[in-house]
């Protein structure tokens, strides 16, 4: 098995992500599509780490682990606090600014 | 280090042409078509936690397709911190939000999801067509970088480096944490109120009604559980306070004067002769004679 197969399940993963980031209207579910498509560019992170024989891409699959963390604590706690104003966590209420 | 024995036993170092050894190949096609189809699962629950769910499987498998690719230490973390820390923290939120809000899937644009769709599965195809056609890999494998063990060999890339992304990152954190608690922190619009500032507005309330005293208790007669019934004050009148709030409301009460008519209805029946039967004793109503008296 070649390891293109690795670089082929992430390019599936992230646009199974995106897609999810593009249609679903729960805030937590638009989230967690980014989630997964960070996941995504993890895999092939790692895959090219294993192709170039460095470690530098495992090590960039470790900040991004960070980097999600962190913009996942902001970002629920952005949920957190329009679902409290708003009562409801879904993208398309947060339209205050429209006309 | 049993995630490194772990690794040594899944990855085998890769074959000289650049293949992978038939285990993890294996391990491959078990787990692809299982995070492929979770991720599905993510795109199409209808219930928030069902999608979390699916996600927390796709970032395990991730974890051993990671270790399968002499990623141990990226394996672990990838436990620890997403489906570990970040998972959960989607679950703690989904409790505060509410489990059962579930998604609507009318759509408020027209044709969004088709549109979505297209996008999505024109971004699936370029990037497959881009990695098939520009990848002309020659793995060379992580044997040799992987000496001495992942994660010492992680440790030195990290602190030698990348020491500076390693300080920002970390300062990164700290912002975050900050920022989180300062947005869901909640100001206090009205002064608290305590048991003496309850007491006081209560006091205050007497002439509108208000009573401090505890309510009275039901009528307690061994014919009905009694709470029912209410009570007779010492003016033979009932207290209707005495009967449960919910009781009242529903309109289940019931007058002491209906249950003495039970009990007088027993006292009449066919098997004791009515005279021998000493009324004076029997708890009844005032009739109107004696309430003029």
């Amino acid at each position: 098995m070649s390891l293109v197969n690795y670089l082929v399940l992430a390019a599936i993963l992230f646009s199974i992500g995106a897609t999810t980031a593009l249609l679903r209207r729960n805030a937590i579910i638009v989230f967690l599509g980014i989630e997964l498509m960070l996941n995504a560019s993890n895999l092939a992170f790692v895959t090219f780490s294993r192709v170039h024989g460095n470690l530098d891409g495992q090590v960039m699959a470790f900040f991004t682990m960070v980097v999600a963390a962190a913009e996942v604590v902001v970002g629920l706690a952005i949920i957190v606090t329009i679902f409290r104003t708003r009562r409801s966590a879904s993208v398309d209420d947060v339209n205050l600014l429209k006309s | 280090m049993s995630a490194t024995i772990l690794a040594g036993h899944l990855a085998a170092s890769l074959t000289s042409t650049g293949q992978t050894p038939t285990g993890e190949a294996v391990l491959f096609w078990v787990l692809g078509p299982v995070m492929v189809l979770a991720a599905l699962g993510l795109l199409f629950a209808r219930k928030t936690v069902h999608a979390a769910m699916s996600v927390v499987v796709v970032m395990i498998s991730l974890a051993i397709l990671y270790v399968a690719q002499d990623a141990p230490f990226l394996g672990v973390v990838q436990i620890i911190v997403y489906t570990g820390a970040i998972m959960m923290l989607f679950l703690f939120v989904l409790m505060l939000v509410g489990v059962d809000a579930s998604d609507s899937f009318t759509e408020t644009i027209a044709g969004q999801r088709w549109i979505g769709f297209l996008l999505g599965g024109g971004l699936a195809v370029v990037l497959i067509g881009v990695v098939l056609n520009a990848a002309d890999l020659a793995p060379k494998g992580l044997d040799a970088a992987n000496e001495g063990g992942n994660p010492a060999r992680i440790a030195q890339v990290i602190f030698g480096d990348y020491i500076f992304a390693m300080e920002v990152v970390g300062t990164l954190l700290v912002t975050a944490a900050v920022g989180a608690i300062v947005m869901t922190h909640r100001r206090r619009l009205t002064p608290l109120l305590g048991q003496r500032e309850r007491a006081a507005a209560r006091i205050a309330r007497i002439d509108e009604g208000e009573i401090l005293t505890p309510l009275p208790a039901p009528g307690v007669y061994a014919h009905s559980n009694a709470l029912d019934v209410a009570a007779l004050g010492p003016d033979g009148l009932p207290l209707d306070r005495s009967v449960p709030r919910v009781l009242r409301v529903r309109g289940q009460e019931r007058s002491s004067d209906e249950v003495h008519a039970d009990t007088s209805a027993v006292g009449a029946g066919p098997r004791i002769p009515t005279e021998t039967i000493d009324t004076s004793d029997a708890p009844r109503t005032l009739t109107d004679e004696e309430e003029e008296a």
